[in-house]
């Protein structure tokens, strides 16, 4: 009984906490808004190859007598210059961006987290290093470097994933330096320093782990903006190439077209819209809900 | 603040070697054979072997890296794979033309994000606040290539009262003189006080410098939103008002003076922004900048131009910086 | 004696994610012409709400104000609109704030913040303003009034902002003054120095004093009257000889005392636990070391106890009745 009690007492402000953030979550309509949307785009993503009405248009066959076609009852957002299903493209093309989005996201989060840890761990000379390159890679105008990596590594999905993340990294080095800077100082991780824990595994074993819950959080409102860059990229000719189904790619090779078949050009921009849409109201949700400011009542 | 201003210059030094050093990593680091890849796929042997000659790939890393930078500080930075000319020189021609977006860009992003953010706090959770954060937050969420075919498509194909792209019409051009002073054509109209040219100028603005500000407003606004939200926070606005201060100088003088910082920074970023969105727009509005010229260079695999650019905007958002932070110790509180 | 200030049944509460909370729950209280009134609570009582409430600065939402009247010579001030408050705030009631530091405009010189608030509220030409900003700063003992004017807040020290800040809070020549917690983030060698200056001010302006503190010896040495606020109720009132000489209330008692010798009463007011839902009684029944059965439901009237002294509290008045 006793210890239940006491249980009870230790997560009771856990459970404040939790009750705080759902009430927050509820006042906030747009957020909850944004999070059906988002979990539709997943479940889009996921299924897209079984609801895509035409599943063989989303690659390869072209079918020139219908090219160029508006919206209708066969093809709901009409079709391209080869005849495909712009409609099913688009659907597919959720897969292809969130998986961009997820993939680039992961490998920034991979460069950049155990930078920001080692920093701000061990401090010193390796900390002021580490800080400055990441300061000067902060420093390029946004999207410039990516842009520049990119055609340097050569025109391709993979590589404009990678020219964003190397562009990404060095924001989770500084929010995960932060972090560890002030965990750095708290008992558990003076206790395993005492015992003589190897730095690494106080690293890896007690830091990273503490700081993992805002970096997702920030990780997850970054995902809107990675989707925009990488789209820019493929619109550029710097990310996927025909006849990947990427709503940037499809942007641009409407250019052409666009002014005689608006459609061509309007769903996959929209498409983008609405995604990058529904991850910035959640981002912004997300900070007012866990803003000291907003929690103070 | 006379050795702050000394610490941020030595810094902003450190910074734009540090720029030198990364782009120079990626010329030479990320390709696998940086003399094929500087010369083009459709290079001979010879010419791959004169560019590694040139390069100096030849030598070992420090050498290279002495050579280029001694190359850049003569302002060389290479010639174009696809026009044969000095990649220097054809910024120079290109230059003016996007500075002028990029700073009508600015201003109509400062003139209307500004004012929606300052609207906002004011009214926090209002339906005007709703109103503008739903609508800054749509605009960041453009894809601004997107917007501008969008726009053409409205003000051009559908309404046809806007022209679809270029800098003056066709028949202006035939038709007339063209100044070139300045190189900056809305400058060049005023100082010849060519009134007919500089209309049609301006007409052909409209598009490509709302497309660019786009985003930038809705930056603007958001962060503006919430520094003055912070600013209104404060003890002394609170204070301020107990002694009975009517709320137009609270807000316009008490609070805006004390946003000097913020508004910096917000401006200097939104000019980031606006410059790199002329490279996803120029080349669709047909603007003769170095927005268009990147774009092509990234299609023709124009090695020696993208990076002309990249190194040249990254140098020159790194100096808007450092004057925007020494502007901002002009702020009382800095100068100790 | 005429009153000068006065609070009629005033409710004030948050709303929050755990649904309501009441801060603040005054019957009564009258504040008469020229008197010191002392205002003792520990930090989340209400004072400072009460002091917003007064000035009408309190932020709605998430604040609500649910009912009553504060009344400046017979006026309610919250039911007057924008307009009418800003004729108020400064020109009649004027606020001293308890952080030196951020109380003050750090972009404007100090001289300038002065001069704005007399331009504002006596409606005289900038010269003569410079000229009274100079008198007021040296009403406030600060040396070499006018280098002061022209230097910034953060060259200043914690001391001579306060004096600043007080001196901009009388410029506007208000009669009723709120001081909250003015010394609280002072050193201990300034506090005495700014509470001497604020008492010799008010005994010079001749101005009514609401002055709020967490602390019963600072409120002791310059207040006529004091009275003792607990979770946004007060539960004793009284001259302050009454008051420090013969505190009534369990509450009043542990604060006199400050320091608790006894090791149980220590427990009950070192341990300040939620207060659960379901008493509907006196505020202090979780941490009385005196509590009857009889505290947990009701709530205990104000009651004389002799002279100007009252006290809310069961033991007084059903001593009858064991403690629980």
């Amino acid at each position: 009984m006793n210890k239940l009690s006491s249980l009870y007492k230790s997560i009771k402000p856990r459970i404040k906490e939790l009750k705080l953030s759902l009430y927050l979550l509820k006042r906030n309509k747009l957020t909850y808004f944004a999070l059906v949307v988002i979990a539709m785009l997943v479940l889009i993503a996921v299924f897209a190859p079984y609801i895509a009405p035409f599943p063989s248009h989303i690659y390869g066959s072209t079918n020139p007598e219908d090219s160029l076609l508006p919206p209708g009852s066969k093809y709901f957002f009409g079709t391209d210059e080869l005849g495909r299903d712009i409609f099913s493209r688009v659907l597919y093309g959720t897969r292809i961006s969130l998986q961009t989005a997820l993939l680039t996201v992961a490998l920034a989060l991979l460069i950049g987290v155990p930078l920001g840890a080692i920093a701000g761990t061990l401090g010193g000379f390796i900390d002021e290093a580490i800080m400055r390159v990441t300061d000067i890679f902060l420093s390029f105008p946004p999207l410039l470097l990516a842009i520049a990596i990119a055609a340097f590594l050569g025109p391709s999905l993979t590589n404009a994933m990678l020219a964003i993340a190397i562009s990404w990294w060095p924001w989770y080095t500084r929010l995960v330096r932060g972090q560890a800077v002030s965990l750095r100082e708290r008992q558990f991780v003076k206790a395993a320093r005492a015992i003589g824990t190897p730095p690494l595994r106080i690293i890896f074993g007690h830091i990273v782990p503490n700081c993992i819950a805002p970096v997702i959080v920030q990780a997850s409102m970054d995902l809107g903006g990675v989707i925009l860059t990488a789209s820019a990229l493929s619109f550029l000719g710097l990310g996927a190439q025909p006849p990947t189904p990427e709503w940037g790619l499809m942007v641009s090779t409407s250019r052409t077209y666009f002014l005689n078949g608006w459609w061509y050009s309007i769903f996959p921009g929209l498409a983008i819209f609405f995604t990058v849409l529904a991850f910035n109201l959640l981002g912004d949700g997300l900070r007012e809900i866990l803003d000291p400011k907003t929690r103070q009542y | 603040m006379g050795s702050f201003v000394i610490r941020r210059i030595l810094l902003g030094i450190l910074v734009l070697f540090g720029v030198i050093v990364i782009t120079f990593t990626i010329t030479r680091v990320v390709p696998s054979d940086p003399a094929a890849q500087w010369v083009g796929p459709k290079a001979t042997p010879e010419q791959i072997e004169a560019a590694r000659i040139e390069l100096g790939l030849d030598k070992p890393v420090y050498v290279q890296f002495q050579k280029y930078v001694a190359g850049l500080l003569k302002g060389d930075l290479g010639r174009s794979l696809r026009t044969h000319q000095p990649v220097s020189r054809e910024l120079k021609n290109y230059l003016p033309a996007t500075i002028e977006l990029v700073l009508v860009s600015t201003i109509i992003a400062s003139l209307i994000g500004l004012p929606l953010g300052v609207l906002s706090a004011k009214r926090k959770d209002e339906w005007v606040d709703h109103f503008c954060r739903f609508f800054s937050v749509g605009v960041v969420s453009l894809p601004t290539f997107w917007l501008a075919l969008f726009l053409q498509l409205i003000f051009y194909r559908i309404l046809g009262i806007l022209p679809m792209g270029d800098q003056l019409s066709m028949d202006i051009k035939l038709l007339y003189d063209i100044p070139k002073i300045t190189g900056f054509l809305i400058i060049d109209c005023l100082i010849t006080g060519n009134f007919v040219i500089l209309k049609d100028a301006l007409v052909h603005m409209i598009l490509p410098g709302i497309t660019i500000a786009a985003y930038p407003i809705g930056l603007v606004a958001r962060m503006t939103r919430s520094a003055l939200l912070e600013i209104l926070g404060e003890e002394y606005i609170r204070a301020a008002r107990s002694y009975g201060l009517p709320e137009r100088m609270v807000l316009w003088s008490y609070a805006l003076k004390n946003s000097l910082g913020p508004t910096v920074t917000v401006v200097t970023l939104s000019i980031g922004y606006t410059l790199v969105n002329t490279f996803l727009v120029e080349a669709i509005y047909s603007w003769p900048g170095i927005g268009n010229y990147v774009a092509t260079a990234v299609i023709s695999l124009d090695y020696p131009a993208i990076m002309g650019v990249t190194i040249f905007s990254a140098c020159a958002y790194v100096v808007l910086n450092m004057i925007a932070d020494i502007i901002i110790a002009l702020d009382p509180r800095v100068r100790v | 004696m005429d009153i000068c200030y006065e609070i009629k049944d005033l409710k004030v509460g948050f709303e929050t994610f755990e649904g309501f909370k009441r801060a603040l729950d005054i019957k009564h209280l009258e504040i008469y012409k020229g008197e010191t009134f002392g205002l003792v609570g520990e930090s989340g009582a209400g004072k400072s709400v009460l002091a917003l409430t007064s000035l009408k600065l309190l932020p709605i939402p998430p604040g609500v104000i649910e009912s009553g009247e504060i009344l400046l010579n017979g006026e309610n001030i919250l039911n007057k609109n924008e307009k009418q408050i800003r004729e108020i705030r400064g020109k009649k009631i004027s606020m001293i704030f308890q952080d030196p530091m951020s109380s003050l405009n750090p972009v404007f010189t100090v001289g300038e913040q002065i001069v704005r608030v007399i331009v504002n509220n006596q409606k005289v030409s900038r010269r003569e303003a410079e000229k009274k900003a100079v008198e007021m700063i040296n009403m406030v003992k600060l040396p070499d009034a006018k280098n002061i004017m022209r230097k910034y807040p953060h060259e200043l020290s914690g001391g001579q902002r306060q004096r600043v800040i007080i001196a901009v809070a009388l410029s506007c020549g208000a009669e009723f003054l709120i001081a909250d917690e003015p010394t609280r983030n002072l050193d201990v060698t300034i506090q005495a120095g700014i509470l001497k200056l604020i008492y010799e001010l008010k005994k010079e302006l001749k101005m009514t004093t609401l002055f709020i503190a967490n602390n019963m010896s600072l409120v002791s040495a310059i207040c006529d009257r004091i009275g003792i606020l607990h979770e946004g109720r007060i539960v004793e009132i009284g001259s302050v000889h009454e008051v420090v000489q013969n505190p009534k209330h369990p509450y009043t008692q542990i604060l006199r005392n400050a320091i608790p010798r006894n090791p149980s009463v220590l427990n009950r007011i070192m341990v300040k636990e939620d207060l659960e839902e379901g008493i509907e009684g006196c505020g202090y029944y979780k941490r009385c070391p005196h509590r009857k059965p009889v505290c947990k439901n009701n709530l205990p009237e104000m009651q004389l106890v002799e002279g100007t002294h009252y006290v809310a509290c069961f033991k007084e008045f059903e001593r009858g009745e064991p403690d629980e």
